[in-house]
């Protein structure tokens, strides 16, 4: 842990201030990708404030509009869809439902079979290691038929249960908790076992709270993509109370149609906040997770 | 309160390897035994199946009256504190030290009684509610016997506890060890690779090489009637001079040590086994090639040219001597203080060879 303090050069004071051009160009380089990667985000954040018809004639907007309040009212509480049935807040609240059991349910499942794997021998632990580690390499689309024809068998389409399980399972969650779990010092578990703790004392009472930053990275990582999932949803849901926000988005520009202009600006709106609770994670969460990293040391 | 009974106890590795050959030793209740011997030789391996954290390959282990083999380590009576402490980093002090308790399932106000009292004893009484990164490398190590304390077991054991910590800070702790050995009344068993911990430490000690004892007794014992070239070599510093009869160096020594028995291949001779005298005196002549003072002491590291190919020897002189380096000197042999070694590394037990120092310290009383 160290080392990550001592790694960033500390500046010796010289006698007379040198621009350092190396270090300006480092800066300008990482200013240009920043402004890089932030301006479609901006783009979409000012565009959100303009009715459909200045977006229409004038396509993306660059200064803030009028008409913000609305589209975002809009987007959060008029109810939409075939149905009239949805509006934002359940979308968001099933996007909730969705990212949080995604990356709580990856992380239960993924630190017991990491557990599994490291602290009991059994005869084909590390087969079985294996054959989970190589299921890292196939993305979730490659299996999303066989997946669906399941839960369509279970009946359960339009089912939170149906969202969320089939997904749960976790080799790069797995791998990771592995990993964590072989750094641990091997006398904590001796010393464990001679204060008397059982499989299951242990892992509550020692490893849980040990692995507080490997929980919390793995926790920003899975939630993120939980909250992103669309292909699953999409082909799970046809019930509309059931959409998640990623998934509302491109139902309004397909089905909201007023007049015969889209609802550009509220479409906007719905991508704005469709965004901001996986960055309030990562920001949240960030600052935990580096205060951990910091202070532990074994 | 128990003693500890190693019987022909074999450690046999998954991948083969013979770690522990055939021990045998008698620990007794309240004995504070160091197993000692360089390092790979098996001492660790040896403690561990006393705890219980690896397995008999063969033979019996048995605490108190009760053979413990197949025993759980929570149940065996013992307590046991490791190198780098293995304390548990996310829980204080306190959690650390009640952590075994609360699962063996003890009130809550004994726990904190016990806790209490062992704080007091360790003078970790203002720390209590620190995480172990909070502390020094001492006061861990005070946790974690802490730790070991408050179980209140039979026989502590402890894996080269101290030697994590400075000179100082383990000195300091040796004397606190053998402090509350004293008055705990508990046998310790205790491992470590340095010889000097194992002699100022030990009732008993218990030398090992490659798997197997070399040696079992009490520290004067193993100083001055060393069972084999293995042990002289091992305790003692600056270690025993030992030379092949076989080299001029050796006849010559010989020849002023006097009777030589038999079988002799190898003399060996305790640093202050050797007398420096004035040159031109009697004895065998050489030279002062380095002199480390030491204070109290000087360390004369002589250099005989006439030795043929093993030239040095090394002999201890009071701190105010006279010789320095480059000095002429004349050296003879305290007869009464010498050993010898058969072909095979094993000592020649000669009668009025060595003799039996009494015990450093008593064994604490009953
Ligand atoms: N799990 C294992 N599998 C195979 N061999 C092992 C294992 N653990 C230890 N050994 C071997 O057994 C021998 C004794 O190991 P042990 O740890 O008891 O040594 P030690 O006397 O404690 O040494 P040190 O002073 O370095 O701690 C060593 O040669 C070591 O390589
Ligand atoms: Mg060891």
């Amino acid at each position: 842990m160290t080392d990550m303090t001592t790694a960033s050069p500390i500046a010796v004071p010289t006698a007379r201030p040198r621009i350092r051009w190396n270090r300006v160009g480092d800066h300008a380089i990482l200013i240009a990708g920043a402004l890089f990667m932030l301006l479609p985000v901006l783009l979409t954040l000012t565009t959100s404030t303009f009715d459909n018809i200045t977006i229409h004639r004038g396509g993306l907007q660059f200064a803030f509009g009028p008409d913000g309040f609305e589209n975002y009212q809009k987007a959060m509480f008029e109810k939409g869809g075939f149905t009239k049935t949805v509006d934002g807040m359940r979308m968001m609240m099933n996007s909730l439902i969705l990212g949080l059991g995604f990356a709580v349910g990856k992380i239960v499942i993924s630190m017991m079979a990491a557990y599994a794997i490291v602290y009991f021998r059994f005869r084909f632990g590390t087969i079985a290691f294996w054959i989970i580690f190589t299921t890292l390499l196939l993305p979730l689309e490659v299996r999303i038929l066989p997946s669906y024809e399941v839960v369509q068998n279970l009946g359960l389409l339009n089912t939170y249960t149906g969202l969320i399980v089939p997904l749960i399972a976790s080799a790069t969650g797995t791998f990771y908790f592995r990993q964590f779990f072989k750094s641990v010092p091997e006398e904590l578990l001796e010393a464990a076992r001679i204060d008397g703790a059982g499989p299951v004392n242990f892992f509550i009472n020692i490893l849980v709270p040990l692995s507080q930053t490997m929980i919390a990275a793995i926790f920003i990582i899975m939630f993120v993509y939980g909250w992103n999932q669309y292909l699953w949803p999409t082909l799970m849901t046809t019930d509309e109370s059931m959409f998640t926000l990623v998934r509302g988005i491109k139902q309004i520009m397909q089905v909201w149609i007023g007049a015969n202009i889209p609802d550009y600006g509220v479409a906007m709106a719905l991508a704005i906040i469709a965004m901001t609770p996986p960055v309030l994670i990562v920001i949240l969460f960030q600052s935990w997770f580096v205060k951990g990293l910091v202070e532990s040391d074994k | 309160m128990a003693q500890v009974n190693i019987q022909s106890v074999n450690k046999v590795y998954a991948n083969g390897f013979a770690a522990v050959k055939d021990v045998e030793v008698q620990i007794r209740d309240g004995e504070f035994v160091v197993l000692v011997g360089p390092s790979g030789c098996g001492k660790s391996t040896l403690l561990r199946m006393i705890a219980g954290l690896e397995d008999i390959s063969s033979g019996e282990v048995a605490i108190g009256d009760r053979v413990v083999n197949d025993i759980d380590p929570a149940k065996r009576d013992i307590a046991m504190v490791f190198q780098n402490y293995a304390l548990y980093p996310h829980m204080t002090v306190f959690d650390n030290m009640a952590y075994g308790l609360k699962n063996k399932g003890m009130k809550k106000g004994e726990i904190h009684t016990r806790i209490t009292e062992a704080a007091r004893m360790l003078q970790l009484d203002d720390h209590l509610t620190r995480k172990p990164r909070q502390l020094s490398g001492g006061q861990r190590q005070r946790v974690a016997m802490g730790r070991a304390i408050v179980r209140e077991p039979k026989v502590f054991l402890f894996d080269e506890p101290l030697s994590n910590l400075d000179a100082k800070l383990r000195a300091h702790m040796r004397s606190e060890l053998k402090e509350l050995h004293r008055r705990l009344n508990a046998t310790f068993v205790f491992v470590t690779h340095d010889q000097v911990e194992a002699m100022s430490l030990a009732d008993r000690i218990v030398i090992l090489n490659a798997g197997r004892i070399e040696q079992v007794g009490t520290p004067m014992e193993l100083y001055h009637q060393p069972a084999s070239l293995f042990v002289a070599e091992f305790i003692g510093s600056p270690a025993m001079n030992t030379v092949p009869l076989g080299t001029r160096l050796g006849g010559m020594l010989a020849n002023t040590a006097g009777t030589l028995p038999a079988p002799a291949m190898t003399i060996g001779l305790r640093p202050e086994a050797i007398l420096a005298g004035p040159a031109g005196g009697p004895g065998i002549k050489g030279h002062v090639a380095m002199a480390e003072a030491l204070g109290a002491e000087t360390v004369l590291h002589i250099e005989v040219p006439q030795g043929g190919t093993d030239t040095r020897l090394t002999t201890r002189v009071s701190g105010e001597t006279r010789f320095t380096e480059g000095d002429e000197l004349a050296i003879t042999v305290d007869p009464s203080r010498v050993c010898w070694f058969d072909h095979e590394g094993r000592r020649i037990a000669t009668e009025p060879a060595t003799q039996p120092a009494p015990r450093k310290e008593p064994l604490p009383a009953e």
